[in-house]
């Protein structure tokens, strides 16, 4: 009794989640959330999809993506005691395949602190 | 601001007289593995393109009308600062895609512009900004001494 309803369990569960993805219209987005998500453990993770402003930029001629310009503000504890380069390369490294391909993202720009630099610079902005 | 020095013939110069265009007949759809491949000669045109001046930015479009909001802001960030003309060259990577496909990987960057102070490998766009707002630029660009003399810091406002 318990395998056959596992299986078919398993099955939609499959079917419903390769559904989604192929059906997501932000395909760039889910991996950036999801790479970055994975790695650093962010507190505040905050994508920001710019492409619409960029869209009759020269560069983006001929581009249909509706995802090529990102920005990131990404706080994790992964940062701490690293300088700017280094978070940003670590940054660059984990989108590397989407930074590369043809048709991926185009120009990414990145907020990266620590929570503690996050709450100096709230309470500097509250102050 | 009048930051442009003589657009730099070097690179192009270099990577011309060693070797016919070999990226021209490269298929655009590059694999991540086919764009490692930073060929020597390459290498050697960027490293001489580094080296060409105590402060070089790679950007797309040139100083004077920059192509790309990026590169756009990092010229006017170089201009607020007082970096001296006499010591900035900046690179069109629009006009090189030897140029534009190597400096990243060069640099291991994905993104232009890109720039070196000394030869070191400083940021793009948001570190510069980054270090713009929190001083270590100028800090940084004084040490280097690449500014202009005090008494001929240009006293044209920001935009």
């Amino acid at each position: 009794m318990f395998l056959p309803r596992a299986s078919i369990a398993g099955k939609r569960f499959v079917s419903v989640s390769s559904m989604s993805q192929s059906q997501s219209r932000t395909p760039l987005e889910d991996a950036i959330r999801a790479k970055v998500t994975e790695a650093l453990k962010p507190t505040t993770l905050e994508i920001h999809n710019d492409s619409h402003l960029h869209a009759h930029h020269k560069a983006m001629e001929g581009v249909m993506s509706k995802e090529t310009h990102f920005r990131l503000i990404i706080t994790s504890q992964a940062f701490a005691s690293k300088p700017l380069l280094a978070r940003q390369r670590m940054v660059n490294t984990l989108l590397k395949e989407e930074l590369a391909k043809e048709g991926g993202i185009h120009a990414l720009q990145l907020k990266t602190r620590t929570p503690e630099e996050e709450k100096k610079l709230a309470d500097k902005e509250g102050a | 601001m009048s930051l442009r020095k003589a657009f730099p013939s070097a690179f192009r110069a270099a990577t011309r007289a060693a070797r016919p265009s070999t990226f021209a007949a490269t298929p655009r759809f590059l694999t991540p593995i086919q764009m490692r491949l930073l060929s020597d000669d390459t290498r050697a045109a960027i490293d001489k393109a580094v080296a060409s001046s105590p402060v070089v930015l790679f950007m797309k479009g040139t100083p004077e009308t920059p192509a790309c909001g990026f590169s756009r802001a990092s010229i006017q960030i170089l201009g607020m600062q007082g970096v001296d003309p006499e010591k900035f060259t900046a690179f069109n990577v629009l006009e090189d895609s030897d140029l534009r496909a190597g400096i990243k990987e060069y640099s291991e960057w994905p993104t232009i512009p890109q720039l070196y102070v000394d030869k070191e490998f400083i940021g793009g766009c948001d570190i510069l900004m980054t270090m713009h707002q929190d001083g270590s630029l100028a800090k940084m660009l004084e040490e280097k001494n690449v500014l202009v003399p005090e008494e001929e810091t240009p006293s044209e406002p920001p935009k």
